[in-house]
């Protein structure tokens, strides 16, 4: 699980262009919206574009992302849970 | 009404790895791809907006150069009446491209959101009015050329109809790691006369 969090924060710096966030930075239980790391509407449609692609994870209900993306914590759990590959 | 005289206040050109605000050097870098150079620019010119970092090369340009011509010569406290007059010839071409290519294999099928939403020109415009705070006219043409003509005429429609109390105007070309960017602000005052002749010396500089 621990290594999953570090590709997750790793990747989520990559794919979202958080250029001025440093891994270390990210904690697992920060907010990836609002007050944390300050992701917006188009940065949830690319986690979910990330979890079909590299996971496998096709989201059937959008409403779903509100609780799996609400920390790097919650991710992880969800992925694990969930991942085909 | 037309108004007879109007003047460009400051202008920036941005092209070869070098940003020159009124004739004068302001940053520059040794030879490198875009997404270096302007990423060195945020950092010399201490922007701290993320967001400029999601944005894709076109917007990039656009706000970089919107950045230096306005950041003094406004008071985002209050609401600022500037028009955006922009034009280019490839119009997000460049972002289109890349987007086709995330949805040419059905194999591998990933089309980005990040990226779709600049396969429009005129998005570069709107990354500038929320970061200066305008509800202003706003317009995007698409030419064969740099038209200094057409940008005259319309930028002095737009002052002098009170559509706006000045008008930043921009030619904003970036496809495949060429790049140029002019602009300028229009005002009713200044020193700089605003014509055609001007506009083509001040673009050739």
């Amino acid at each position: 699980m621990e290594a999953l969090k570090q590709e997750l924060k790793s990747k989520i710096v990559e794919v979202l262009n958080l250029e001025d966030i440093a891994i270390a930075d990210i904690n697992d239980d920060d907010a990836l919206f609002g007050d944390g790391l300050g992701l917006d509407s188009i940065d949830a449609l690319e986690l979910i574009v990330m979890l079909d692609k590299d996971y496998g994870i096709k989201l059937v209900d959008p409403k779903e992302g509100k609780t799996i993306f609400k920390s790097i914590e919650t991710m992880a759990a969800y992925i694990s849970e969930n991942r085909v590959k | 009404m037309i108004v007879t005289k109007t003047y460009i206040k400051s202008f920036c050109t941005i092209q070869n790895n070098e940003i020159l605000l009124n004739g004068k050097t302001v940053f520059g870098t040794e030879s490198t791809v875009f997404s270096d150079f302007s990423k060195k620019a945020y950092q010399h010119l201490e922007m701290n907006y993320p967001k400029f970092f999601k944005m894709d090369n076109l917007s990039k340009l656009a706000f970089l150069g919107a950045e230096l011509l306005l950041e003094n010569e406004e008071d985002s406290t209050i609401e600022n009446n500037t028009a955006l007059l922009f034009a280019n010839k490839s119009s997000s071409l460049d972002t289109d491209v890349k987007y086709q290519n995330s949805i040419s294999d059905s194999e591998n099928f990933y089309p980005s959101p990040a990226v779709f939403v600049y396969t429009l020109p005129n998005i570069c415009l709107g990354e500038i009015s929320i970061k200066h705070q305008l509800k202003s006219e706003n317009s995007f043409f698409i030419f064969a050329d740099y038209n200094p003509e057409f940008m005259e005429k319309y930028s002095n429609v737009l002052l002098g109809t009170q559509k706006a109390d000045k008008v930043l105007c921009g030619w904003v070309e970036y496809y495949n790691e060429e790049y140029k960017a002019f602009l300028y602000l229009v005002d009713k005052q200044g020193k700089l006369e605003h014509n055609q002749e001007q506009l083509k010396k001040l673009y050739n500089q």
